[in-house]
């Protein structure tokens, strides 16, 4: 094929500017089989993206770029999320996708699950972007068939994927050292190293340090009152340390072992209410975890993939202002989990894959709480999928089989449970010479109930069954690399409805301070999710990125009977519109991002009702960065003024985001 | 589509997103005319109207104050932000209970560590008490007694609303009651389980001091005082093995003389009736058995009858609060439901037929008449 003389000039031009973000995706393009007859003018498309798969990424520059302290921050840029927030440095933030709830969407670190048995959520705001390389949201699961059991478990993945060492021939060292400062009282300070100790072994240590005291300025106001004060007791320090070693065997082999350390303590400022708008709650957590992986060499027909892990996790809350006889809580959260997986792929024949995962995990419990049962969970996951792939059509289905017994040393424990849920997949390319895929595909997963669902003194009920949802997509990938200024557009677009049953929901006991869990509620999800990316070229040295998403979701509270009190009415905090713009340029050093957020119309609780009614809130933010290239050297300097036109909302009610607030970061690297 | 169309496209999808906020409106009152509302002409009232305190779920900020225009039938919600918008955020978070004493009246904010002193009539501020987790508040010569978490009654003066005093009690204390000059006061300890509280406090008014605990069951919560100087309290139990229960305390020696073996919540006394409906939890089979039940406190027998005769008791979710009109001998029970959707306040004859019922503010759990003055 010819290759025509503009594209081989933004080819030069795009490999030479590796940190602008349309070109620094292609390099890497997914080992997608289905990609294999990529023509030369689809190089200018960006990577990362399989386009038979509903999913979503940001990485590299892209990344880098979105004005974002943590993994949270960065999520808000997915079309078909919604974040609670919970405000400042360190309030609480987890995801929820496609208003399926918190809890059904598995977040994983480097390929493997980060598992929470006591809550079964998150906190990205745990997660600083500093290590991170690439987030990628999967709907479903992802596409591949050799990863573990555990990735086919869940309603939805999110996938963090840190920095892996990689090194030019000469190249002995790689490394970055940063310092971040900005509004309420923050310093970061961050070192990334690696290190090639043999030809075939690398090592990798990251570690950081966030302070903050957490303060910034809020406002609420009726119309006739009009407060500001200062969010307190919102300090945080928090330490990261990662190290790691990734290896290469003769064979093509690959391992990897990596140790993980997180520890923080932070105040937990509380709900803004009347006359009371100062707390004393603290929150210490120690994370840490050790995973190793092995893949057996990637060419041949079959394929192994065996991980482990051992995580710890320690959580201490401490209210001082408790009125029980200490007038003090002082509760600790400890879990234990124990995690080996084996996955194996074969190769049947060109067109025909087939894979068998196994995973067993282990959770165990401990705190000291009033009539606690101290459980033990064992789950066992297995989870057999196979894919059939043509040049213009895939289809792909799986099978996962949970088996789960609990026991534990006090009180009752929870039943067994045998689940099997499938999921199917199917894309068709309809024509050749297009970058188009239709796809679709059906899932039926639940997510079982957390230990603070089953045993939480006075709360825990341990009759709960697994919460289930059925979800329905179809939707289209089409991604076309155009000629002259204009580089390639992009757009997926997802029709989706979710059906969640059994939603596990806290349902009052005989006061306000008692509250149970139930297995009560459905909610009916219908959502259309729109993604669309495009680069221009105006000029050679000018690289203009746009993007934007919208999601629609109209979330149906259809609890009837027994508990049913507000059928029909739109769930509690999911807007019906939302939505985010980006604007990107890239001019010789300097890069220029500006970036936008809205959230509609929404409602604090069940009913729709003009007290419960919760302002739409949008967001400005932007950002410029300067970059200096010296030897081998790379300085770069940015500014960012988040929240730019200071709009003071809430995303959860009564517990403020910051107005305007700036950021300057310094990072030398290698 | 060319560069230019794109840009265009760009633009108006940033317009569509900026979709503006909805203008501020000052907090309104919300009145509705009570379907079928009725009220009897050939009586003499005492009271024209009833206020209605809505708890609010913790941390929403949403309690609220409703009233109940007796001769109109005209319900009307959110009184308290709209004639007090100038209050931060309003009443606050967590209603815990509502007495009228003279012309002013006091809202109890639990989780706002407040008491709003408001005009009784107009509902309009007059000052906010500041009391760390405050409860339940009662009267006695001039004075406000209010329970709070931390294990005291305040004491308020009426006239210049400043504290003038403390007064200790057990753990947790809940509701009171006043007979002649003694204060009783319900100790729950419900904040250390299993160690609860099983003592009522008793308090000399005149010398503000603790005079004696009576030891009556754990996790003591409501109490009601009849007209023969018998005090009804209401155990909680633990949840567990301990049932709920229903003591009673004779106040001129200062002794239980009696258990009535029937679960308990709340208990409203009218004339010789006292009418009490339980919401009993167990954490063992994970559910609430509720109940109803009247004795008569003249004779401290358990009565056959119900005050709900027509079957509507089993539509209510949640009893979360109960008074008896004296005009009428009406019947007012409010249902929490869920807790976070508006409640239900019925109202039943006296012959327990339901006449009316109308949406609330989030958990309707207390309230008082307004006087007809």
């Amino acid at each position: 094929m010819q290759q025509p003389a503009f594209i081989r000039k933004y080819v030069h031009l795009l490999s030479s500017a590796s940190l602008l973000w349309a070109g620094a995706a292609y390099s890497q393009v997914k080992d997608t089989t289905t990609l294999q007859e990529v023509r030369v003018d689809a190089k200018r498309l960006p990577a990362g993206l399989s386009p038979v798969t509903a999913m979503q990424v940001l990485s590299g520059s892209k990344l880098q770029r979105l004005n974002s302290l943590s993994v949270a921050d960065a999520v808000r840029y997915f079309s078909g999320v919604q974040l609670k927030d919970y405000g400042g440095i360190g309030g609480l933030k987890t995801i929820n996708v496609r208003s399926m709830g918190t809890n059904h969407t598995a977040v994983s670190y480097d390929g493997l699950v980060l598992g929470n048995a006591q809550n079964g959520q998150t906190d990205l705001g745990k997660f600083s972007l500093d290590n991170i390389s690439e987030i990628t949201l999967y709907n479903g699961q992802p596409p591949t068939l050799l990863q573990p059991a555990r990735a086919f478990s869940a309603g939805n993945v999110l996938a963090l994927q840190s920095r892996t060492p990689q090194f030019s021939d000469n190249e002995q060292w790689n490394g970055k050292v940063s310092l971040k400062t900005g509004s309420s009282g923050l310093i970061n300070p961050s070192l990334l190293w690696q290190q090639k100790v043999t030809a075939r072994i690398y090592s990798t240590v990251s570690t950081e340090w966030i302070n903050a005291n957490g303060r910034y300025k809020f406002r609420y106001t009726n119309g006739k009152y009009d407060t500001t004060a200062l969010r307190q007791n919102g300090n945080v320090n928090a330490f990261r340390a990662e190290a790691g070693l990734n290896g290469l065997l003769a064979d093509s082999s690959t391992w990897a072992v990596k140790y993980y350390r997180y520890q923080s303590g932070r105040g937990l400022p509380g709900a803004i209410v009347a006359n009371h708008f100062n707390y004393g709650q603290h929150l210490e957590d120690r994370d840490q975890f050790v995973q190793a992986t092995f893949h057996n060499d990637p060419h041949k027909r079959y394929r192994l993939l065996a991980n482990a892990k051992y995580a710890d996790l320690y959580s201490r809350y401490i209210d001082p202002e408790y009125p029980n006889e200490q007038h003090l809580l002082d509760n600790y959260y400890r879990q234990k989990e124990v995690y080996v997986s084996l996955a194996n792929e074969y190769t049947i024949n060109r067109w025909w894959e087939s894979s068998l995962a196994a995973d067993f995990i282990s959770n165990t419990m401990d705190a000291n709480l009033y009539r606690f049962p101290y459980p033990t969970r064992y789950t066992t996951l297995v989870a057999l999928a196979s894919r059939v792939h043509l040049p213009q059509l895939e289809i792909q289905g799986n099978l996962l089989a949970t088996i789960v017994n609990e026991k534990v040393q006090t009180y009752e424990s929870a039943g067994p449970k045998r689940e099997y849920t499938p999921s199917l997949s199917l894309a068709w390319k309809p024509f050749a010479q297009q970058h188009l895929w239709l796809r679709t595909f059906y899932k039926h997963i639940f997510r079982l109930p957390t230990f603070n669902d089953l045993y939480y003194t006075f709360i825990g009920n341990n009759n709960l069954k697994p919460e289930y949802v059925q979800q329905y997509d179809a939707g289209f990938t089409w991604q076309q690399p155009m000629r002259g200024r204009w580089l390639y557009i992009s757009l997926q677009a997802d029709g989706y409805y979710n059906h969640v049953k059994d939603k596990i929901v806290a349902v009052p006991s005989d006061n306000l301070f008692g509250w149970s869990m139930m297995n009560l509620g459905r909610v009916n999800i219908k959502g259309i999710d729109v993604v669309l990316n495009t680069a221009l070229q105006p000029f050679k040295e000018l690289l203009v990125n746009a993007g934007i998403n919208y999601t629609y979701q109209k979330a149906q509270d259809v609890t009837s009977g027994k508990g049913g009190f507000n059928y029909g009415q739109q769930i509690p905090y999911t807007p019906w519109h939302s939505g985010s713009f980006m604007l990107g340029a890239d001019w010789r050093s300097l890069a220029l991002n500006y970036s936008f957020i809205y959230t509609g119309e929404r409602y604090s609780q069940k009913r729709n009702i003009p007290v419960n009614y919760v302002q739409p809130w949008y967001t400005s933010d932007l950002s410029a960065s300067w970059i200096l290239a010296q030897r081998s050297f790379t300085n770069k300097l940015t500014f960012e003024v988040n929240n730019l036109l200071n709009q003071y909302y809430d995303v959860v009610l009564n517990f403020p985001m910051p107005g305007r607030n700036y950021r300057l970061t310094l990072s030398i690297s290698r | 589509m060319s560069v230019n169309h794109l840009y265009r496209f760009l633009l108006y999808s940033l317009l569509l997103l900026t979709a503006c906020r909805k203008d501020i409106l000052l907090p309104q009152v919300d009145s509705v005319d009570i379907t079928g509302y009725s009220r009897p002409h050939d009586i003499t009232p005492t009271v024209q109207g009833l206020y209605v305190l809505n708890e609010g779920n913790m941390n929403m900020n949403k309690a609220s104050l409703d009233y109940l225009d007796l001769t109109t039938g005209r319900y009307s919600r959110r009184l308290f932000e709209a004639y007090n918008p100038e209050v931060t955020k309003g009443l606050g978070d967590v209603g815990n209970d509502i007495q009228i004493y003279g012309s002013k009246m006091y809202i109890v904010v639990n989780n706002s560590n407040k008491v709003e002193v408001v005009d009784a009539a107009t509902v309009t501020r007059i000052k906010q008490l500041n009391i760390r987790q405050c409860r339940y508040v009662v009267f006695y010569k001039g004075n406000a007694y209010i329970t709070s978490n931390d294990g005291y009654v305040s004491v308020i003066d009426t006239a210049s609303l400043t504290e003038t005093a403390r007064i200790k009690t057990g753990r947790n204390p809940e509701q009171m009651a006043i007979s002649g000059n003694k204060l009783y006061v319900a100790n729950s300890g419900g904040y250390s389980p299993p160690n609860y509280e099983r003592t009522v406090s008793v308090i000399n008014l005149d010398t503000q001091q603790e005079l004696k605990r009576i030891d009556v069951a754990i996790n003591l919560d409501h109490l009601a005082l009849d007209p023969y100087g018998d005090l009804y309290v209401s155990s909680r139990g633990d949840y567990y093995t301990v049932p709920s229960r229903l003591y009673v305390i004779d106040t001129h020696t200062d002794t239980v003389k009696k258990r009535f073996d029937i679960t308990a919540s709340n208990i409203f006394i009218h004339k010789d009736r006292a009418y009490i409906y339980s919401v009993a939890w167990s954490y063992i089979t994970h559910s609430n058995t509720i109940s109803y039940a009247m004795i008569n406190v003249k004779t401290d027998t358990l009565l056959s009858t119900q005050f709900i005769t027509d079957g509507t008791d089993k539509q209510i979710v949640i009893p979360y609060g109960i008074l008896v009109d004296q005009d009428t001998e009406d019947v007012y029970v409010s249902d929490a439901l869920d807790y976070v959707s508006p409640g239900i306040l019925y109202c039943f004859d006296k012959s327990g037929k339901k006449k009316w019922s109308v949406e609330t503010g989030d958990i309707p759990g207390h309230f008082v008449f307004l006087k007809k003055n």
